[in-house]
This record gives C-alpha cells, structure tokens and sequence, in this order.
C-alpha cells in the first residue's frame, strides 16, 4: 500500500545524526586521557582508556553524587504517584466543590518556574531541618510532578469507562481491591508514562537539586557543576560522568518503548 | 462507469500458499455489470473485505486479473481506476464544511468552478443536505457524515464505481432503514456501479440488485435476492439468508427416493448416485404444520409470535425443523404433523446443490 | 462522561491538595512577605509596600532579561514547533525502525540538564570540540564564550537539539491515531500531499501540538542549566535569561525583596502568557484537547 510513501528514510537519518553526534562526542572523550583530549584530535580514541570511570567508581565524592541522585527521584516518582493516583480518579470520576479551580490551580504550579522557588524552599526546608535531605529534593520536585501526573493519569482514567467501575462495586469489590486489581491494570500504560515523566523532569533538574543540597545528598549534577578544580577541568572525568548521566536514561527508555508511541498522546488523542 | 471483471482472481495473504485453507480468496471469475447494484454478503472473515480492496487497487491480486470493461486494472492504483469508496466508519474532512468537503475531488482534479458548485449542490440536494452546506462537518451526526462520504463519492460523474464497506456499521438503528432506501434511490437517480459489503442478509436484500454470497474464501452463490431464497446454491446459503434459515436433514437419496432417519419421501425429481454427505434442505415457509397426517410426525418445542407470522421449533426424534405458519391460523395441541412442498425440497451433495436428472419422476 | 457529584471525592484530593500547599502556598507566601518588606539583616524587616514591584518594574535590567527571554522563546518555538511536525511526518509508522527511531529521539529529552549544556559546551571548543573544532578549520569565526552572536546560535541549536524530540513524540502520538481509511479517501479524492497534512494530519495533531506548544513554552521561557552552564549568562549579560538573572539576584546577591518582587512578575508573566496562549490555541481550533 506504502507504495507511493512521501516518507524519507534519509530525513531521519540526518535527524538522528544530529541528535547522535554530540552525544558520541562525549562518549569518544570519555575514553581519552585528557592528554589526548588537549593534545590531538580524533574520532576515536587513540590510546583507549578507561582510567575516568574508574576515577568515578573509585571517588565517593562521585559516585555518591549518582546514589544521592538516583535516591531523590525514586522518592520523588513513589510520592508522586501515591499522591496523584486517587486525585486523578476523582478528578476524572466525579463533580465536587471546587473540582475545576484546583485543576486548574493545580496546572499552574506546573508554570511556575524553579528559580522563582529556590530562594523560598532554601529557606523552607532550612527551618523544618530538611536542608541537605533526598527528602527536600523529592518533595520540593513534587510542585511540577505533581501536577503533571494528576493531568495525565486524569487523561488516561477519563478512557475508562465507567460501567466497568459501576460493574465492579456490584460484584462486591471494595474500592481498593477494585482499584488495585482492575483499575490500575486498566491504565497500566498511563501510570508507565506517568513515572516516565516524573522521572525524567526530577533525573533531568539541576537548580532545585543544587540549592536543596550540599554535601550529604548532593546531586549528580550539583557534583558535575561545581567540579573546577585549580589545575583547570579535568575534561575526560567530566565526559565520562555525563556519559553515565545518560545511562539511566537509557534505560528508562528501553523498558517503556513499547508504550511511548501510546503513551505521548497521553490519553488526549 | 465501467463493468468490472475478474479473470480467474484468487488471493492469498502468504507467499507460497500450497493448499485451498491457505487463500483468503480462492478462484473466482465474476462479471460486475456496469450500473447495477450489487451486494457482498458473507460473515466477518469470508473474504468480503479481500475482494473489496482487490477492486479498490489497495490489494493487488496474487493470482489472475482484474479488468474494468476491457482494461487491465490489476496494477493500476486507486487513483487510475477513479472508484470512490464509503468506509465503514464517516470520513470526512473535520475542519472543512460540507460544502468543501462535497467540492474537495472535484476540485483536486482541477474542474471548473462554477461546474463544482453546480454539481455539489445537485449532490446536496439529492442526500438532504442542501441546507446545511456551509456548516462545519466536524459537528455532524455520524449519519450525516456517512451521507457527505457518499456524497463525495457520487459528485464525480464519470466514477467506475461506487464500493461501500459496511457503510451503515456506526448508524443508528432507525437511521439505517432510511438511510439505506436512500442509497436505492441514490443509485437509481445517478445509476453508478454500486458495490456494497455487508454482514447483515437485510441491508444486502433491500438494497442490491444481485448479491454475492461468500464463505470461507469461496463465492458461493451470485444471484438476485428472490433467487437467493428460492433456490439457494449452497447450504450455506440456504441457512445464512432467510430467517429463521432453511432446514437442513442428513439425508440419504436413492433415485428419487429420500431416507431421512426412519422416514421414506418419495420426491418429484430423481437424482443421480450421490456420494459425500448428502442434504435434504427446505425452507421453513415450505412445510405446512396441520392436525391431520402429514410426511412426518413431530413434537412442537416453542411458538415465537413475530408479529407478521409464527415461527414454530419442533422436533423430530433429534432433527430439529423450524416452521413458518401464516399470523392468521391458531396452533392447537393436535398440530403434530407437518408435510414438505416437494417442489421446494433441494439435495445438497458436500454443501453444494445437486440438480435433479431431467424430468419428472411419476 | 457523565460525572456524579459526590463531595467525598475531596478525600481522594486531599493528599495532593495537602502536598502542593505546602510545596507551592507556603514558599509562595515567602516571596510575597519579602516582597513588601526591607531588610538590614538580622531579621529585621520594615514595611515597604508596592516600592520593589515600581521598582522592577521601572528596572532596566528585567527588561533587558525580559526582552532576551522573550526573544529565544520566540525563535526556539519558531524553529522546533515546524521541525519537529517536519521530522514527526518521516517516522516510520511500525515495526523495528519505528521502535529503534523513538528510543534514539527520546534520549535527548532524559539527560540532565547540566550535562545537555556541557555536551554543547565540549562540542562547540575550538581546541577540544568537534563542532568548534570543525568550524575553524573550515575558517568560519565562532567562539560562544567571546562572541555574542556564537553563544546565541549555540543556545538555540542546544535547545532544538534537546526539545524537538518532544514535539515529535507528541505528533506522533497524534499521527498514529489517524485510521488508514483517512488516507485511503484522500488518495481516492486526490488529494495533494499539502492537503493531507493540512485537512487531515494537522486537524488530528492540533490536541497534542497545543499541549507541545504550551510545555515548549513553559519549558523554554524558565530555561536555566544549560545556558548556565554553556555561557554561564554571558558574553556580557548577552545570554542571561530571566531564570539566570533572578537567581543571581536572590541566591547571589541575596537581595530579597527586590528578588521576590522579580519573582512574582515572572510567575504572572508565565501564567498569562501561557492563559494568552491556551485561550487563543483553543479557540482557533474548537477541537483542541483538554
């Protein structure tokens, strides 16, 4: 049927090209010596190297950088979803007071920008002792996850009919049983691309992780940022960290490929 | 407008098919006169929708070929053939209103404009909707979109033909009825080839000229409505149309003697050596229910009242027979025979009719 | 749907309710009791009214950071919104080089910030770089660190770099969806390749597009790491957005009134902007999600 396809293949090519290039740059230094790095110029390493991982994995004040990291986004995709799940259902299930002014008071905190709230959360979790937590960070990225998971899990849910929430209590469920055993199955794509989101907005944020923190749960990113030593930037450690930055991305992808063409039109198609 | 003819035409989905199971559509020739209207009926998965994308140019055929009057098509694409299509849920162009959706082949093949204006509103005016033609289409009901992808089918005068897939699928209920008389009038009123597909026996009925019936990949009978019913060519046929559908007995035929279980007919007709597994098929408005004897002697299980006559399920020892009986006559409990109208009585070897030797038997 | 009305339901919100009052209320009545108050230090504070509002408001530098914000978001959305359409109409539809080409174009969009803006800044040197690296050799001048028209080329080529991956999965999602049918009846009817895309693909994508368009301007107009790390604001103040710019003022200069002022006009200009946006996306096409 495809035979008069307007479709380029080349188009894609170039594009992903494009996407890939800096990204194999990066990698391409990682296993340099920084010798090499400032010294010649290659596509490939001329001498390879894997003397900056073992920098990474060897130094805690890396590596921890990633366990600290790692730890606030799993809080923070845990809270998220615990909190959003019933919300969307309500949202998406029935009229209450007030329902669509907290939608949409919701939805603003999803625009409002980090930098206006570092300043007052610094203060914030100073005063309550939460400074330098995985907590502080994981609650203080709940302002734009949050939001955006009660949206999208709402968009999801709204898919659902609602007999099969009404033949459900009439078979003698309770709302949890009914909820965990049919519901959440039911949009299992939609709480996948929920978490994939939270994840990715709360793995990807640097000014919120670097004010919340400073040494005991400093993030990955707050770690890369501040590493300018005397002796000037030791250029294949960095590559190599933010090679490894991308590797839980990666992941992530991996596992929720099958869901993500379904999963962008987040409900709303 | 054009006939459409397949020359030994057979589909199948795999590259190497090596046996019959494996066509989708097994071999058929078949002649689509030009300006008739026709109907493909059959259950999901007969085929129906096989052939339909063959003459569509969506498929193209593994085997034989396709011609419209004496072209070769088998290659052409969608576009040469210039065959409008009706899908089975409404196409239409969302942000356009009707009057641009109507206009949009016309004028994609560059006509003249104030002959695209005349022709839309003539077409408007024919499917009812001369009224609302500057109104946006998104809003519509799913009939009145279904009528504007018709609509947009017929404004091209010179179409070969006209395919509907199961055009009435998403109306409702008391709109299919008008709906579909207005296709009838439609194809009365501008004579296009029309080719509709349908699972539903009524929708094929009421609306074609000549229906072809499918199953299992095969075309098992094309014919008009009242020769499907008369004198259906398959046992398939004999049970899909008609409602309910034709009795069917495990028969044993001799001459123009039938042995079905422990009862002897003589038929009117003599048959030759039958091999296989032979039939006895007769329609339920074909056996008469009365108090006196009768051919055979049965127990009823159930009357359903459908209001214009009585369906009545019997029983004879395990046969089950289905009988039509006229609104107007009282069954009473006597009512334990029934007898057969021997002309009405088929024998059907391997699912296919048998024709009797010439003559009638005395 | 039908929705009942049942008052319990606020039980199910509460937990968020609770979660983003303390997130959100909390901090944001900080900002405004800073806002309206001086300080000398040593927590004492004295009332100052609307002075910081006149003041920011009146101040050459947020118009400045306002203006260059502006303008980036206008040229990122100008530049991504077409292109990411563009790239999203040549993915393959299915099998193993749809799958392959998502999860290639989905990278972008999970790698942090920071290491978005040090990828770019190692890919643009001149000494170590490839991108810098090439350029010179091919003899163009190009230098972000120095030349302000570098920095700004490097910054929108990162941003599309890094965002149009999302408007191509949300107009894919969108394209997905259109049945073969649609595309069937417009070969029959003729149709060109301009009116596919302008009657059929575009009308299906305008839910998720709206959605794209408004993240992709959120997103952009509260840019941060990645120019903070590329250009660290400069050459100048050349690159210094208004993220950049509030941050120094409160986290760098600790000048909290005037920083909180800053900060609710940012916040009103995100969310009107965005209001601005929505209402006249929806209303130009009746049809858009949400």
């Amino acid at each position: 049927m495809n035979k008069k396809s307007y479709k380029s293949p080349i188009v894609m090519f170039i594009y992903i090209v494009f996407l890939m290039l800096p990204i194999y740059w990066l990698l391409n230094m990682s296993f340099k010596t920084n010798v090499e790095i400032l010294g010649t110029f290659s596509m490939f390493p001329n001498k390879f190297t894997l003397h900056n991982y073992v920098t990474i994995f060897t130094d805690p004040g890396w590596y921890m950088g990633y366990i600290n990291s790692m730890s606030y986004v799993v809080i923070n995709v845990i809270i998220s979803l615990a909190v959003a799940l019933p919300a969307a259902y309500a949202f998406s299930r029935y009229t209450f007071m007030g329902d669509k002014h907290l939608f949409f008071w919701l939805l603003t905190n999803r625009m409002a920008p980090p930098a206006v709230f570092a300043l007052p959360f610094f203060q914030l979790y100073s005063s309550i002792g939460l400074f330098d937590t995985y907590w502080a960070v994981a609650l203080a990225h709940t302002l734009f996850n949050v939001p955006l998971s009660v949206w999208i899990l709402e968009g999801f849910m709204r898919g659902v009919p609602k007999e099969i929430d009404e033949t459900a209590y009439i078979d003698g469920y309770s709302f949890f049983k009914f909820f965990r055993k049919i519901f959440m199955p039911l949009i299992a794509s939609g709480i996948g691309v929920t978490a994939f989101f939270c994840f990715m907005f709360s793995w990807v944020e640097l000014l919120l992780s670097r004010t919340l923190t400073s040494v005991n749960a400093k993030s990955i990113g707050a770690t890369m940022t501040r590493t300018v030593s005397a002796t000037g930037i030791d250029w294949g450690v960095l590559a190599a960290a933010g090679i490894l930055t991308i590797v839980p991305g990666i992941l992530v992808i991996y596992f929720v490929r099958n869901h993500i063409a379904k999963g962008f039109a987040l409900g709303r198609v | 407008m054009a006939k459409i003819i397949f020359k030994d035409l057979a589909h199948s989905y795999l590259p190497h098919p090596k046996s019959l199971a494996d066509y989708a559509l097994q071999k058929i020739n078949l002649e689509f006169e030009d300006g008739a209207a026709y109907a493909l009926l059959g259950p999901s998965g007969c085929g129906k929708s096989t052939l339909l994308n063959i003459i569509s140019g969506i498929l193209v055929p593994s085997e034989g070929k396709i011609f419209f009057d004496d072209k070769d098509v088998t290659y052409a694409d969608t576009v040469k053939r210039n065959i409008a299509q009706v899908f089975q849920f409404p196409v239409v162009y969302d942000t356009m209103s009707v009057r641009k959706n109507l206009a949009f082949p016309l004028r994609n093949r560059g006509e003249d404009p104030t002959y695209i204006k005349h022709r839309v509103e003539t077409i408007a005016k024919s499917i009812g909707m001369e009224d609302i033609l500057d109104t946006k289409a998104s809003g519509l009901s799913a009939d009145a979109k279904q009528k504007i992808s018709l609509g947009r089918g017929m404004v091209r005068e010179d179409v070969n033909a006209i395919l509907l897939d199961e055009p009435l699928t998403v109306i409702d209920p008391h709109v299919k009825w008008e709906l579909r008389t207005q296709l009838k009038a439609l194809h009365e009123e501008f004579s296009h080839t029309m080719i509709f597909v349908t699972h539903d026996q009524t929708e094929a009925l009421t609306f074609a000229d000549k229906v072809v019936v499918m199953n299992d990949g095969i075309v098992v009978q094309v014919g008009s409505p009242k020769e499907l019913f008369e004198k259906p060519a398959h046992t398939f046929v004999g049970y899909f149309i008609g409602s309910p559908g034709m009795n069917l007995f495990e028969a044993d035929v001799v001459g123009d003697v039938v042995t079905l279980g422990d009862i002897r007919l003589k038929l009117n007709r003599a048959y030759r050596k039958l091999t296989g597994r032979i039939e006895l098929g007769i329609r339920p408005e074909f056996i008469k229910l009365s108090d006196k004897s009768g051919d055979m002697e049965i127990d009823i299980n159930r009357v359903e009242d459908i209001g214009y006559h009585k369906i009545v399920r019997a029983k004879h020892r395990d046969m089950h027979i289905d009988i039509i009986v006229p609104e107007d006559i009282k069954i009473t409990q006597d009512m334990r025979y029934i007898s057969f109208d021997m002309d009405h009585i088929f024998i059907y070897e391997d699912g296919w009719l048998v024709e009797a030797k010439e003559g009638r038997s005395e | 749907m039908n929705k009942t009305v049942n008052q319990k339901a606020w039980f199910l919100v509460l937990p968020v309710f609770l979660l983003v009052a303390f997130s959100a209320v909390i901090p944001l009545m900080t900002v405004i009791n800073y806002s309206v108050q001086d300080t000398f230090g040593n927590n004492v504070f004295s009332w100052v009214g609307l002075d910081w509002f006149e003041e920011i408001i009146h101040s050459q530098r947020m118009h400045e950071s306002l203006g260059r914000q502006a303008m980036l978001t206008t040229i990122i959305l100008l530049i991504e919104v077409p292109f990411g359409i563009f790239i999203a109409l040549n993915m393959p539809k299915k099998g193993f080089w749809a799958s392959f080409c998502l999860v290639v174009i989905a990278l972008p969009l999970l790698i942090p910030w920071n290491v978005v803006g040090t990828i770019w800044q190692i890919f643009g040197r001149k000494d170590i770089g490839l991108l810098g690296h090439t350029l010179a050799s091919m003899g163009i001048e190009y230098n972000y660190a120095q030349d302000v028209l570098s920095a700004w080329i490097t910054i929108v080529v990162m941003d599309v770099w890094h965002w149009t991956s999302l408007i191509v999965l949300l107009c894919y999602a969108g394209l997905q969806s259109i049945p073969d049918a649609y595309y069937q009846a417009a070969k029959i009817d003729q149709a060109s390749r301009w009116s596919v895309f302008r009657y059929i693909e575009l009308p299906k994508m305008s839910g998720v597009l709206l959605i794209a368009i408004l993240l992709r301007f959120m997103d952009s107009f509260m840019i941060y790491s990645e120019p903070f790390v590329l250009t660290g604001g400069g050459p100048g103040n050349s690159t210094t957005f208004l993220s950049i710019d509030l941050v120094n003022m409160a986290l760098g200069q600790f000048d909290l009134g005037p920083a909180s002022a800053y900060s609710l006009m940012y916040f009103l200009v995100v969310l009107l902007v965005s209001w601005v946006f929505f209402t006249v996306m929806t209303s130009i096409d009746k049809k858009g999600a949400v």
